[in-house]
């Protein structure tokens, strides 16, 4: 028995030319094979769908609805442009971002590097718990507790002290601005960033970070020496991810961005992003236009989710293959 | 990765108490990071559970929400409660076999090649935004005057749980040791007994940790529902060919109502919910660690 490798998890595929065909085996590989190609089928049905219900405003105002800042749904006057929402998803996302990734790699050196042996496993429970919080319940906490009393304690003193820089404009009545969607996404993106970044520490191979701890480096001379770049381009990906998931948003931010056509610098002013324009609309759309419009926002998100994420992919699996190992593509 | 060699500059001796100063700075940050993750767990949960505890009763679970009422009648969100048991429950008898065929076909089946670019679309769907899957679902089945239902509502959350079901499965079928496979095709039972027969009842309970994962995952999801099973009346009802409210739908709305006591059921809610994907997630991890053990054989 001790000869037969049981180790290895490559599955066979064809044990034995010319056997016996079975009819199962037909079957069973026909079925599975349909349901493989209906993933591709999927994808490739969301996007022509999305194209093909967006195109009353893809006809109409063509690429330039990237570029209009307008949305007007009155009738008679309707004018729709993307613009201000891209704007709104570049600053949420881009700002989040910002916040989470130090925070994130933080998180994630703690639990390789720092963290004692009891309170490992339940401190990667509770972070990775953090990402289990439904975006509804952090978008309900955010409008009513967040929202406040970011306005009253931080936002009215940035702006009191530093009302001279242009992110930090007056503060909404509210308390609904795109700060506090800034904070709400971070939170969101904060888990899935330090999980990745924490498997791609645990992946540094021991003799690296030995030898350099054996030249006489201090332990964060060597992560800033041997961990970094060994996981550069894999916490590039992460954070790619992050900001899919980011810019994807659409329950939370809606909740508590508050809303609006604007383009402005002001942190502490309300927004919209594309996902939250569309969410906030999901009752109130009337024409046809703007039903098409919206979708067009749709699109314009889906385009790009599917550049994010393949950049990410495209990255997870360059490295992989330049670190020789296969750690199932899960990131 | 060693021809690159070591970047962090040349080490000073010398300069001994100023690197460990560094040292020591750093890795308190890091100690604070940690804790600020946790500490932000624990605001989130805290923050529910003493705004939900008060309203928290049985009336939430049984009784349905009264429109406009202005008197202190006992209200709750049965018919939310059960949307979601009906929308959850077939969206997942719809991602589960898929994902599974998909996984067995990935895994047992497919060339090198084939695997690799299917295994590329599933992360690229994984990816699509929910509030994407929602609008598409709309287009698709809704629009046109299909309008909206309890089903096309659980269409979207299928879609994104198949991804998610489809890669922990194809995890756990790697895992299943190959001697197994071979010793049973050994024994002449053909490929497709030997799958569903030794090969997956190995696996079952790393499926099960995944089917537990995604079904907390989509339970929580609102945005696909917004276009697909928003709006409803305020009756309960268990026919998912009409439009059903869901537990996450519900929260959004009243959150976004000026009336706090509709933010105190919202409250309630959300712990209800949150207990029940916590509650999840816990023992999605147990079950992990159970199965681990078993599907290596040790």
């Amino acid at each position: 028995m001790a000869s037969i490798d049981t180790t290895s998890t490559e599955p066979i595929r064809r044990p034995f030319e010319g056997r016996r065909v079975h009819l199962g085996d037909v079957l069973l590989q026909g079925f599975a094979g349909a349901a493989a190609v209906g993933v591709v089928v999927i994808v490739g049905l969301i996007v022509w769908k999305l194209v093909d219900s967006a195109d009353p405003a893809i006809s109409k105002y063509g690429v330039g609805f990237v570029w209009h800042k307008v949305w007007n749904p009155v009738v008679g006057r309707e004018a729709y442009g993307a613009a201000s929402f891209l704007f709104g998803t570049a600053i949420t996302s881009f700002f989040a971002l910002l916040i989470a990734t130090p925070l994130a790699i933080g998180i994630a050196l703690f639990l390789t590097e720092l963290a004692p042996r009891g309170i490992q496993a339940p401190v990667t429970a509770l972070v990775e718990m953090l990402a289990a919080v439904p975006s509804v319940v952090i978008g309900l906490w955010g409008i009513l507790v967040l929202g406040p009393a970011l306005r009253t304690n931080i936002e009215s003193w940035l702006h009191s002290a530093f009302g001279f820089i242009p992110l930090f404009g007056p503060p909404s009545a509210s308390g609904a601005s795109i700060f506090t969607a800034i904070i709400v996404l971070s939170i969101m993106i904060l888990p899935i960033v330090s999980s990745i970044s924490r498997e791609l520490f645990l992946g540094v191979p021991h003799e690296l970070k030995e030898g350099a701890l054996a030249l006489g480096t201090t332990r964060w001379e060597m992560v800033r020496g041997v961990m970094f770049p060994y996981a550069r381009g894999g916490i590039a990906a992460a954070l790619i991810l992050g900001l899919g998931r980011a810019m994807g948003e659409a329950i939370a931010v809606t909740q508590v961005i508050g809303g609006g056509v604007f383009i402005h610098w002001s942190l502490f002013g309300q927004g919209d992003t594309l996902a939250s324009k569309i969410a906030s609309e999901y009752q109130g759309a009337t024409s046809n236009l703007e039903v098409a419009s919206l979708i067009y926002l749709g699109l314009i998100l889906l385009m790009l989710s599917l550049v994010a994420n393949l950049t990410a992919q495209w990255i997870v699996r360059r490295v992989e293959r330049r670190h020789g190992v296969v750690r199932g593509g899960r990131a | 990765m060693s021809a690159q060699g070591f970047t962090g500059g040349p080490l000073q001796v010398e300069r001994l108490p100023q690197r460990k100063a560094v040292n020591l700075v750093m890795e308190l940050l890091a100690w604070l990071t940690a804790v600020i993750a946790i500490a932000v767990l624990g605001i989130v949960v805290f923050s529910v559970a003493r705004r939900g505890w008060s309203e928290l009763s049985l009336n939430l679970l049984t009784k349905p929400p009264i429109p406009f009422s202005f008197t202190n009648a006992p209200q709750g969100l049965a018919n939310a409660f059960v949307g979601t048991l009906v929308i959850v429950g077939i969206a997942a008898l719809m991602a589960l076999p898929f994902g599974i065929l998909v996984a067995i076909y990935l895994n047992e089946f497919a060339r090198p090649s084939v695997r690799a670019s299917i295994g590329l679309t599933i992360d690229v769907l994984a990816g699509v935004p929910a509030i994407v899957i929602g609008i598409f679902i709309y287009g698709l089945l809704v629009a046109g005057g299909g309008g909206q239902s309890g089903i096309k509502g659980a269409l979207a959350l299928a879609i994104l749980m198949l991804p998610f079901v489809a890669r922990t499965t194809i995890e756990v079928l790697a895992l299943v040791p190959n001697s197994l496979r071979e010793a049973s095709l050994g024994l002449g039972i053909p490929q497709w007994r030997t799958t569903l027969s030794i090969v997956l009842p190995r696996a079952i309970g790393g499926i099960l940790t995944g089917t537990v994962l995604a079904v907390a995952r989509v339970a929580g999801e609102t945005a696909p529902l917004l276009f697909t099973s928003s709006l409803v009346g305020a009756h309960t009802s268990w026919n998912p060919t009409h439009a059903l409210l869901t537990v996450p739908l519900a929260i959004f709305e009243l959150s976004e109502s000026p009336d706090p006591k509709d933010h105190a059921r919202a409250w309630a809610a959300a712990f209800v919910l949150l207990m029940f994907i916590l509650l999840a997630s816990l023992t999605a991890r147990w079950l992990a660690n159970r199965s681990a053990r078993k599907i290596a054989g040790r």
